[in-house]
């Protein structure tokens, strides 16, 4: 069948084995006759890091194995979504620790991706709070590794993008929580330094995000709306709800258009009046605004699009972010969305992407010239000392990735010693050389 | 708090079904082959809320111990509430044609052996004088086509069976409901290549449990099959049989 990320560009036709249970994916991982592969689980990396010309659907591996009440740690399987377990576990007091953009995520994706949210400064990424994983691994059959048992396994299947093996399962930490509501509240910046700023003075708040008007220019280049955001004590512990609002169909590629683009950020910039709003919304519009319009991927035409990731060291951002932004800007290529967030320091996995500093994401419609852009802004993020984002890229070049991800080596070590290199490859490895 | 009796408690449709059930709360009992599955299977059913889970293992095929099977349940559960039965497997048409113990296990698991189950459950309800018996059929049982006739029968003869309990039953207040889903993206049907008109196993658990304990005789999921049947159903053999389904 036709497969692709949630881009939905590129596009692979793959052939699809949906293994119920963990004896079956060791048994289809054996078998030389389905090789390369790579494991898949909701489908929601943007590019191409679940393509591969046979995939290992998760979307089965989906239980519960073990809660315990007192501590909050959960074990489950890998093909569990993050929404599946709010919708269990907010009713009784708990939340998972790192929620990114979508609750339409796999465990087994937030953890090969090394997912960040709002929250990074405070929580780190998603395998911060990984207290350990088993694995399908081609030499040693399954095993369990940690940070302390197998602790090169485990710090390079976090981040690792599948390519060390078929994650199975997961234990990790949930966090408790009084209310299923968070207190927001949103700041108005008119270009990007004061947004920097904002979000600096702002340190303390536990979840911190702007959204960044990527078509305005000179004086007003970058205005944001900054929202933080903390855990509300009252409201109650309402499970979210599955969105009402549907995309049913491709739109034309020219819907998503420059003027209209234009036009919609000047408005959901001047929608905010006041310098300073505040109020109480529930977790998965705070979290998850977009998980409301299902579908909203076709909105971008049968082409799709390509979302773009990048961060940028802090001790540059103040002057990198502006150069990427004015870029874009020159370009004629244009963001509909874009997302500026705070990362705090990096952890140990080998192929992770957060790093210290301001990490920016966009989208843009696949357009012809997009590509020499996106080239472009590569070498200029590279410049800066920052990198790329794997679970959204579908473009980077090999040199860009080993220079922006310099651990590369060891991580191929791993590969090797699990005997994962001829088995596990995506389109997305192929390129960067993994 | 309901007490649910599923029979083939580890198939996608009646996991996700289950699913919805444990987060209201109820007790389950659940019946299956695989005895690892249905350990896992039961201990997320209580992490998402069942007030209890029982379990016991069964193979369709062993029709002699399908009595004490449901003996089991009932003596775990007291009243049974719902029982879903939703066992099943998809034969293979042309090895069907090609060997006819492929087609008497075919039988033996779809139609057979759920006819069994039956037999015993709707003497145990009629004593009870209430609850649901919640059966999956299949959109294949309305009419017979060469690439799966073989499921399409057995089904077909499922769809009469209930019709006729269902009769028996009535004045008994229990509910025959006879569940047709269309084509369902599971584990069963991983073979096949998917379009638009497939859905996904949570879709038809929700139009299940939507259709229980109501007065409805059948339930086609989702609703579009019932039109997309009538259709089916309309088009005179001297035709049908030309066609290529």
């Amino acid at each position: 069948m036709t497969l692709s990320g949630w881009a939905r560009y590129p596009s692979i036709d793959a052939e699809v084995s949906h293994p119920i249970d963990p004896q079956d994916v060791l048994g289809r991982i054996c078998d030389t006759g389905q090789h390369p592969q790579i494991a898949r689980g909701a489908g929601r990396s943007y590019g191409d890091s679940a393509l591969a010309p046979h995939v290992i659907s998760t979307r089965y591996l989906n239980r519960c194995l073990s809660f315990d009440e007192s501590s909050g740690v959960l074990t489950c399987m890998a093909g569990i979504s993050f929404a599946d377990i709010l919708s269990v576990f907010v009713p009784k007091g708990w939340f998972l620790p790192v929620i990114p953009g979508t609750q339409y995520v796999t465990v087994g994706g937030a953890i090969a991706g090394d997912i960040h949210g709002k929250n990074h400064c405070q929580e780190g990424s998603f395998t911060d709070h990984v207290i350990a994983l088993k694995i399908a691994t081609v030499s040693d059959g399954i095993v369990e590794c940690s940070r302390e048992r197998r602790p090169e396994l485990f710090h390079a299947t976090c981040g690792g993008m599948g390519l060390t093996g078929i994650i199975l399962e997961a234990r990790f930490r949930l966090q408790p929580i009084r209310s299923a509501y968070i207190h927001q509240t949103t700041l108005k910046a008119k270009h990007l330094k004061e947004a920097l700023e904002l979000l600096d003075i702002h340190h303390n708040a536990t979840y911190r995000v702007a959204w960044i008007d990527c078509s305005s220019s000179r004086g007003s280049l970058g205005r944001s709306i900054l929202m933080l955001g903390e855990h509300a004590e009252r409201g109650g512990l309402s499970p979210g709800k599955s969105g009402r609002l549907i995309v049913p169909l491709d739109m034309p590629g020219w819907v998503l258009n420059r003027y209209f683009i234009r036009a919609f950020n000047s408005l959901y910039y001047n929608r905010v009046r006041k310098k300073r709003t505040q109020g109480l919304i529930h977790y998965q519009q705070f979290f998850c605004p977009l998980d409301s319009i299902r579908h909203w991927n076709r909105l971008y035409g049968k082409n799709g699009f390509i979302h773009y990731h990048v961060v940028i060291p802090r001790e540059a951002s103040l002057e990198g972010l502006p150069a990427v932004l004015r870029r874009i800007v020159a370009s004629g290529h244009i963001s509909p969305l874009g997302v500026l967030k705070v990362f705090g320091t990096s952890n140990a996995n080998l192929l992770s992407f957060p790093l210290e500093g301001h990490t920016l994401s966009l989208d843009f419609r696949l357009d012809t010239g997009l590509f020499d852009l996106l080239n472009e802004l590569d070498r200029l993020v590279l410049d800066y000392g920052g990198r790329g984002y794997l679970a959204k890229d579908a473009h980077l070049s090999e040199q860009t990735f080993k220079q922006g991800y310099p651990r590369w080596p060891a991580f191929m070590q791993v590969r090797h010693a699990y005997g994962a290199e001829k088995v596990f490859h995506s389109l997305q490895s192929r390129r960067l050389g993994l | 708090m309901q007490h649910i009796l599923i029979i083939g408690a580890t198939s996608a449709i009646a996991q996700a079904t289950a699913r919805t059930f444990a987060q209201r709360g109820s007790q389950l009992y659940l019946i299956a082959r695989n005895q690892e599955r249905l350990s896992s299977l039961a201990e997320d059913l209580k992490i998402r809320g069942a007030a209890s889970v029982k379990y016991g293992r069964l193979d369709i095929q062993d029709f002699e111990l399908h009595e004490a099977a449901l003996n089991a349940a009932f003596a775990a559960l007291g009243t049974i509430d719902v029982t879903l039965i939703a066992h099943g497997t998809l034969p293979d048409q042309h090895a069907c044609e090609a060997d006819f113990t492929t087609t008497l296990a075919a039988l033996n698991t779809n139609a057979i052996g759920t006819a069994s189950l039956l037999t015993h459950l709707a003497n145990r309800l009629e004593r009870q004088q209430s609850g649901t018996i919640a059966v999956m059929t299949s959109v294949a049982g309305e009419r017979g086509r060469r690439s799966n006739y073989v499921y399409g029968a057995a089904k077909a003869m499922l769809s009469v069976l209930l019709q006729g309990l269902r009769n028996r039953l009535h004045q008994s207040g229990v509910q025959v409901l006879d569940i047709k889903p269309g084509l369902v993206d599971t584990p069963m049907t991983a073979g096949f290549k998917k379009g638009p008109l497939w859905t996904r196993p949570e879709t038809v658990a929700a139009g299940i449990v939507k259709s229980l304990g109501k007065k409805k005789p059948r339930v086609y999921l989702p609703w579009f099959w019932k039109y997309i049947m009538l259709i089916i159903r309309g088009i005179p053999e001297s035709l049908f049989k030309r066609l290529d389904l």
